[in-house]
């Protein structure tokens, strides 16, 4: 088990180093550019693109797909002084300043309380919701129509989005989950199959133009990364909690370093989940969205071309990491519950 | 940093979607999905299993017709043989009663012949007798008829015991 995770490590950490490393050098040399291109010229509407790749890959309380549409989301926010209070986010952004509105303002992406700059909990309606949103509305549409083809197609060949959503439905379930987990595997499929979904989609989603960037915040992987831990946590075994706290065949004065080892290692595993699919998947929109913005920072037909078919190609890496990540994410999920409800073999 | 930092609006619905979609999918999606696929597989493989099944039938019927047909040849050749030996031992039997039964036909008109034959001689013998008399009672009438005969055969006579 730990050797197929050391084996599989490098593989991706290879994958996520190259798109880092992609990412570093678009970033930096987007940013000279325009450093170069501030320095030179004097223009009224100077183009920055960093603004426009953070703006992008940050959330935002505004849907902002070009300069002329802008989507305004609605704000939720609770504070002990004001209660519960919403509004429209387009308050805020009248006469494209911030303006503080009914005794809110908004700095940054945070919404404080004018009266006192206190921040105020906020659960807003924003770009990533609304994300979150589309991406759950789409993935309940098709996973129930399909199992609705199942009902009333039963005994006959599936068709459709049903031929297209059985053959992952059916790796899922025999090349990620079984294999690691086992003959429990039954009680853990549902969320398995529903955290790779939920990945695979949101990865996908997020590749399509004016798309949010959902599966590369960080709330979100955080989130999902936690659900993991706690799942794999609450089902673990004596056996696994024996191996953490009591590693067998240890001698003692070993067990003074293995025991922080092993603690750390179950906090180190959602970390690492919540880190590469937040990197694999950020790193790949910051790319796409450099490669983007040399042709509006160059104002060169050719750079234009050259960075289209570049961002054709780096498209498609794009959406063989959405599936890799989605699966990954899942099998490492599946890993860690095998790992804790494992018996004891020793 | 930004990057880094958790938004609290996005984890609060992060959480309370991400756990809505886990268990409407699991009830609406997942568990309709799977177990028409578990369904699809063990009709599958049961379906494989008769067919298996069937195949070994078949087999087993087959040489179990061919075990019968043999048999049924057999008892047949062994029937015509039966058949064929009572015939002839019939045949035969009849044969042999029929001779005998000819043979003591034949032996019944033989003695029944000699009988009538016998008592047919006889017939004759009495009636050659009866005319014998009756020609010698009418050769005597007529021979007899004057004295002088008369005493000739009655000297004949007399010669005759005095012979004696």
């Amino acid at each position: 088990m730990t050797f197929l995770i050391l084996m599989k490590k490098p593989l991706l950490s290879i994958n996520s180093a190259f798109l880092t490393f992609i990412l570093m050098v678009s970033l930096g040399f987007s940013v000279s550019a325009f450093a170069a291109n501030e320095v030179s010229e004097g223009e009224p509407e100077k183009f920055n693109a960093n603004e426009v790749i953070i703006e992008h890959v940050l959330d935002n309380h505004q849907w902002h797909f070009t300069d002329h549409l802008v989507l305004p989301l609605p704000i939720i926010v609770y504070s002990s002084e004001r209660g519960l209070d919403a509004f429209s986010s387009s308050h805020f952004f009248e006469g494209h300043k911030g303006v503080e509105y009914n005794g809110y303002k908004l700095e940054g992406n945070s919404i404080l309380l004018a009266s006192s700059g206190e921040k105020v909990l906020d659960l807003s309606i924003t770009k990533n919701v609304a994300m979150l949103f589309i991406n759950a509305a789409v993935l309940l549409f098709i996973m129930i129509s399909v199992a609705k083809a199942y009902k009333n197609n039963s005994s006959k060949a599936p068709k459709g989005l049903q031929s297209f959503i059985e053959p992952i439905v059916i790796f899922v379930r025999d090349e990620i989950v079984k294999p690691n987990i086992g003959h429990h595997h039954q009680k853990y499929l549902p969320y398995i199959l529903t955290l790779f979904f939920f990945i695979l989609f949101g990865n996908l989603l997020g590749l399509l133009p004016g798309a949010a960037n959902l599966t590369g915040n960080i709330t979100v992987t955080l989130m999902l990364a936690v659900l993991t831990f706690l799942i794999t946590n609450l089902s673990g075994n004596a056996t696994y909690w024996k191996h953490i706290l009591w590693t067998p065949g240890v001698p003692l004065p070993l067990r003074l370093i293995i025991l922080p080892v092993e603690i750390m290692g179950m906090f180190t595993k959602p970390f690492a989940l919540t880190i590469r699919l937040f990197v694999a998947i950020t790193a790949g929109h910051i790319v796409l969205l450099s490669l983007i913005c040399m042709t509006f920072i160059f104002h060169s037909y050719f750079v234009g071309i050259g960075a289209s078919i570049a961002v054709l190609f780096i498209s498609l890496i794009e959406i063989l990491v959405a599936g890799i990540q989605a699966y990954v994410f899942a099998l490492f999920t599946a890993l860690y519950i095998g790992m804790a409800t494992a018996e004891d073999h020793h | 940093m930004e990057f880094l930092t958790p938004g609290t609006g996005l984890l609060f619905w992060q959480i309370v979607i991400f756990i809505g979609l886990v268990l409407l999918l699991s009830k609406f999606a997942w568990k309709p999905i799977l177990s028409s696929l578990k369904e699809r597989e063990e009709s599958i493989q049961t379906a494989l299993d008769s067919a298996e099944k069937a195949k070994q039938e078949m087999a087993a019927l087959k040489s179990d017709n061919e075990k019968l047909l043999k048999e049924t040849r057999e008892e047949r050749d062994k029937i015509l043989h039966d058949a064929r030996t009572a015939a002839n031992r019939l045949h035969e039997e009849a044969q042999t009663s029929a001779k005998k039964i000819g043979d003591k036909m034949i032996e019944d008109a033989k003695s029944i012949i000699n009988t009538e034959k016998q008592a047919a001689l006889r017939d004759v013998k009495a009636q050659v007798a009866a005319f014998s008399m009756e020609i010698a009672e009418k050769l005597i009438k007529k021979n007899l008829s004057d004295d002088k005969s008369q005493r000739e055969l009655t000297e004949t006579l007399i010669k005759d015991l005095k012979l004696n």
